[in-house]
């Protein structure tokens, strides 16, 4: 009955600014990295936002990716690429593949006549060949979904910065803020370095990436005004540190049941939702770096008020006024 | 704080009871979709044949029958994002308003002069007249058919706008008139869309209006965005013109008010008609496929009394000459008249198979899309792909919670276990409100569970660390869980505050999938929250008030 698995020793003295420089730089070059990768190699944009044809292909019979490719170019479609795909659940009955066209015209999709060319083409190569989902955006549509999905990240940030600043303080918001930039920053990054699919899901898990990167942050600034109101005359860069070690349980603690649970959905939830998992997962670890390393060195070089006596009496209104007192 | 009232308690339970039992049908989701669907057949047509009772009884009527309901990447069908073309609608009203503002304007030709019609932009019409000084009765007689816009907005305005340009007038909708077009056009679109889509039959398809100018379509269990296309694709604009020739020149002579269109069932041949039709399809009451006298596929019609009237008074008043079946721009027969035809009901037969006729009889019933669609979007899901995907998905969803469960229980001990069950109610949940809510589930929405799984121990994770801190601090065991609870209050409704505007922004801006994830994340914070803070609260209140525990190793 006494057994704990402690990943976090109960008391921790941790300097979480020893290595603030360090980590700084790293953070910093990392975003920077991430712009430059994105700038460079781009991002395997799907179909929402590129526009354009995607057809899953599954075949009991194992297949070749060239021969596809040479039913396929005699059809003159334009800009075609073909991927296999390979996921440990298919085993040896399973093969799949990924056929992406290109817009061929204003249209965007292509025809239903081409579909039809592709389709018969396919099924001369290999008769088994199955057409498990045919999906076209046109560009008209995905031009829009690149302008929401912008919208969409950029409201997220702003409403979660507006209801920070509310909570707590100006800096609070900006350093979180902050640390969200750096996790989607990151995050985008992943997908250009290894040229991930990036479509309408990512952005979802973006999202995710925020709220959770976010709730991380927002729990240690809790604690953090807890402490500022409890220890009137210690440094801000102590009140930090004590705050950070007395919360390092519960950020790992949490990060990893978030892991746990998402690497389920990696291993076992198959390839279609696999690029969305991994956004998520790597949201959730530099979501956890990010609350040690970045969002609080940000409130500490900002600064904060030191008397927190008058808000005292607001930190137990109006949310955990609903929780009722013995 | 540790008390907690009974009636708080039997509410409590209560509400677990009632998730499990919501929860139910979908562990048995095939059987309950059957019953389902039988209740609905029975319910719209009375019959009970014995194999509808036998499938209603595959699950028992006091049972609670909601079901999550599958989205296309779990079920398998076909989606659409289809454009409606707004401009087109301006330009017919303008063309049907010619022969009018003609035959009126001619009637006054000692004021006007020679009134002829110039070529203008599509959607406005500029009309030249004889005589300059007779302009302000020319816009007198152009005013008369203007009427009043009865829109919310609009109201008040008039529904033409008219200029005068030295001795031509220039007529077009007006901005109101054309935004009350708009919306006309768009319910009009979607209503026939959606009577078309449900002659066919399928379960439960989402047909709805997004934006201005979109409807966006979801059919499931159909077989591919093509058959769908098919079906709702076509304006099915039907009209009986009179045949002023023939030819095989697509650029043959056509004086204004004509048109040459081919015909369909011989390439190459060309019928030049008179635009403005006998009768149209709107003047249908029926329309079912038949056979011709050669046997050969065709489409039987009927007439209301109306176009029943017209439809006699041409063919009396034209026997011996030949008159044009058009449907959206083609000529699919021009028989001759060989008498009149008073009766009021017809045939239309041409080149078609059998299942072209039974949906162009589909089509008539339904009645013509009043303008033309573009698909701005199309996707297929195949069934297989989207059972496969369920599979994943439910088996990855049980693995993420035993293994979470699992750790839980390593790390916090019996408390552990509290919190296991919790997550573990939370999914229940999560699937009962979903289920009552009628939400869509999509793949995303799966990998939403599965993050919630993770996330929904963050609430007692949090409080756990604050006991444990508290009893650090020398404090005693009741006392510690009290204070433990009191004071991770604040941090945990911050935290998921954020996350929910975070699902907020999804739901409102995303589309699709990514709103099921809102809707998925949403409702797992809900329920975590209430596991995490009343659930967990209420076992651990059990087994103080069971134990009265002098020391707690947490």
């Amino acid at each position: 009955m006494a057994f704990r698995l402690k990943l976090v020793p109960e008391v921790t003295h941790f300097n979480f600014f020893r290595w603030q420089w360090a980590t700084f730089g790293v953070s910093a070059a990392a975003m920077i990295g991430s712009v430059l990768l994105v700038l460079v190699m781009g991002l395997n944009f799907g179909i929402d936002f590129k526009g354009g044809t995607t057809i899953r292909t599954e075949s009991p019979t194992a297949f070749e990716v060239s021969e596809y490719r040479a039913a396929l170019t005699q059809l003159d479609l334009g800009d075609v690429a073909i991927t296999e795909v390979f996921d440990p659940s298919f085993g040896t009955t399973r093969h799949v593949a990924m056929i992406r066209i290109g817009t061929t015209d204003e249209t965007g999709s292509v025809s239903p006549e081409q579909l039809n060319q592709v389709e018969a083409a396919l099924h001369e190569v290999d008769p088994e060949v199955r057409f498990a989902s045919v999906e076209s955006v046109g560009p008209k549509v995905s031009e829009e979904l690149i302008r929401t999905a912008i919208y969409a990240v950029g409201a997220a940030t702003l409403g979660i910065m507006a209801y920070i600043w509310l909570r707590f303080e100006w800096q609070f918001a900006v350093g979180c803020v902050i640390a969200l930039i750096h996790d989607v920053l990151l995050t985008i990054g992943l997908f250009s370095l290894f040229q991930l699919r990036f479509d309408l899901t990512t952005i979802a898990a973006l999202l995710t990436t925020v709220g959770y990167s976010c709730n991380d942050t927002v729990v240690v600034f809790d604690r953090l005004r807890e402490n500022l109101i409890k220890y009137k005359s210690k440094s801000l860069f102590d009140l930090m540190n004590l705050t950070a070690n007395e919360t390092l349980s519960r950020t790992i603690m949490t990060g990893v049941t978030t892991a746990i649970a998402l690497t389920a959905m990696l291993i076992f939830g198959g390839d279609v939702v696999r690029d969305f998992v991994i956004a998520m997962l790597w949201g959730v670890v530099v979501g956890c770096y990010s609350t040690l390393y970045v969002a609080k060195n940000i409130v500490l070089w900002m600064g904060v008020k030191r008397d927190w006596s008058k808000t005292q009496k607001n930190v137990d209104s109006p949310f955990s006024g609903a929780e009722e007192r013995p | 704080m540790l008390q907690i009232d009974r009636w708080k308690r039997i509410l409590i339970i209560g509400i677990c009871v009632l998730g499990m039992f919501y929860a139910l049908p979908n562990l048995f989701y095939s059987r309950v979709e059957v019953h389902n669907d039988a209740v609905k057949t029975i319910e719209q047509t009375g019959a009970e044949t014995p194999e509808l009772i036998d499938e209603r009884a595959g699950w028992p009527n006091w049972m609670p029958s909601g079901l999550v309901n599958l989205g296309l990447d779990l079920r398998g069908g076909a989606h659409l994002l289809a454009e409606v073309h707004l401009e087109d609608v301006y330009k017919s009203r303008m063309d049907s308003l010619w022969p009018e503002l003609r035959r009126d304007m001619s009637a006054e030709r000692e004021t006007l002069g020679a009134i002829r019609r110039v070529s203008s932009p599509d959607g406005t019409l500029r009309i030249e007249i004889g005589e300059p000084a007779g302009i302000n009765r020319a816009v007198e007689i152009v005013r008369s058919y203007s009427s009043p816009v009865t829109s919310l907005t609009g109201a008040g305005q008039s529904s033409l706008s008219i200029r005068t340009e030295g001795n031509a007038i220039l007529v077009q909708l007006s901005d109101a008139e054309k935004t009350a077009s708009n919306d006309r056009t768009v319910q009009q679109s979607l209503e026939i869309i959606r009577r078309r889509v449900d002659e066919v039959g399928t379960r439960e398809p989402t047909i709805m209006r997004q934006g201005a100018d979109r409807i966006l379509i979801q059919v499931p269990g159909i077989g591919s965005a093509e058959e769908l296309k098919a079906l709702i694709g076509t304006t099915a604009r039907l009209t009986f013109n009179s045949v002023v020739s023939t030819g095989t020149d697509p650029d043959g002579p056509a004086d204004v008010g004509q048109v040459v269109l081919p015909a369909a069932d011989q390439p190459g041949f060309y019928y030049t008609i008179e635009t403005s039709p006998v009768v149209t399809g709107e003047e249908l009451t029926d329309a079912m496929p038949a056979t011709d006298q050669n046997g050969m596929p065709a489409v039987d019609f009927r007439f209301n009394p109306t176009g029943a009237r017209k439809f006699g008074n041409y063919t009396a008043a034209n026997v011996g000459q030949p008159f044009a079946i058009v449907l959206d721009d083609e000529v699919i027969s021009a028989p001759v008249i060989r008498q009149a035809i008073t009766g009021g009901s017809g045939q239309i037969s041409g080149s078609m198979n059998f299942e072209e006729a039974s949906r162009l009889a589909v089509l008539l019933r339904a009645g013509a899309l009043p303008t033309e669609l573009t698909f701005l979007e199309e996707r297929t899901v195949g069934p297989e792909l989207g059972q496969d995907s369920i599979d994943a998905g439910s088996l990855s969803a049980i693995i993420a919670t035993v293994a979470v469960a699992i750790y839980m229980v390593l790390s916090y001990g019996l408390f552990g276990v509290f919190a296991a069950t919790s997550v573990i109610i939370n999914v229940v949940l999560i699937l009962s409100a979903m289920s009552v809510m009628g939400a869509t589930l999509t793949l995303p929405g799966i990998a939403g569970i599965v993050l919630t799984v993770g996330t929904a121990v963050d609430a007692n994770v949090i409080i756990y660390e604050r006991i444990r801190e508290e009893l650090r601090a020398g404090k005693r065991v009741v006392r510690a869980i009290n204070d433990g609870f009191n004071e991770a209050m604040s941090a945990i409704i911050d935290a998921n505050v954020t996350t929910f505007i975070a699902a907020a922004v999804m739901f409102f801006l995303g589309s699709g999938p990514v709103k099921g994830f809102a809707v998925t994340l949403t409702i797992g914070l809900v329920t975590s929250v209430f596991t995490a803070i009343f659930l967990t609260r209420l076992m651990i209140i059990w087994w103080i008030e069971w134990r009265k525990p002098k020391e707690l190793i947490l």
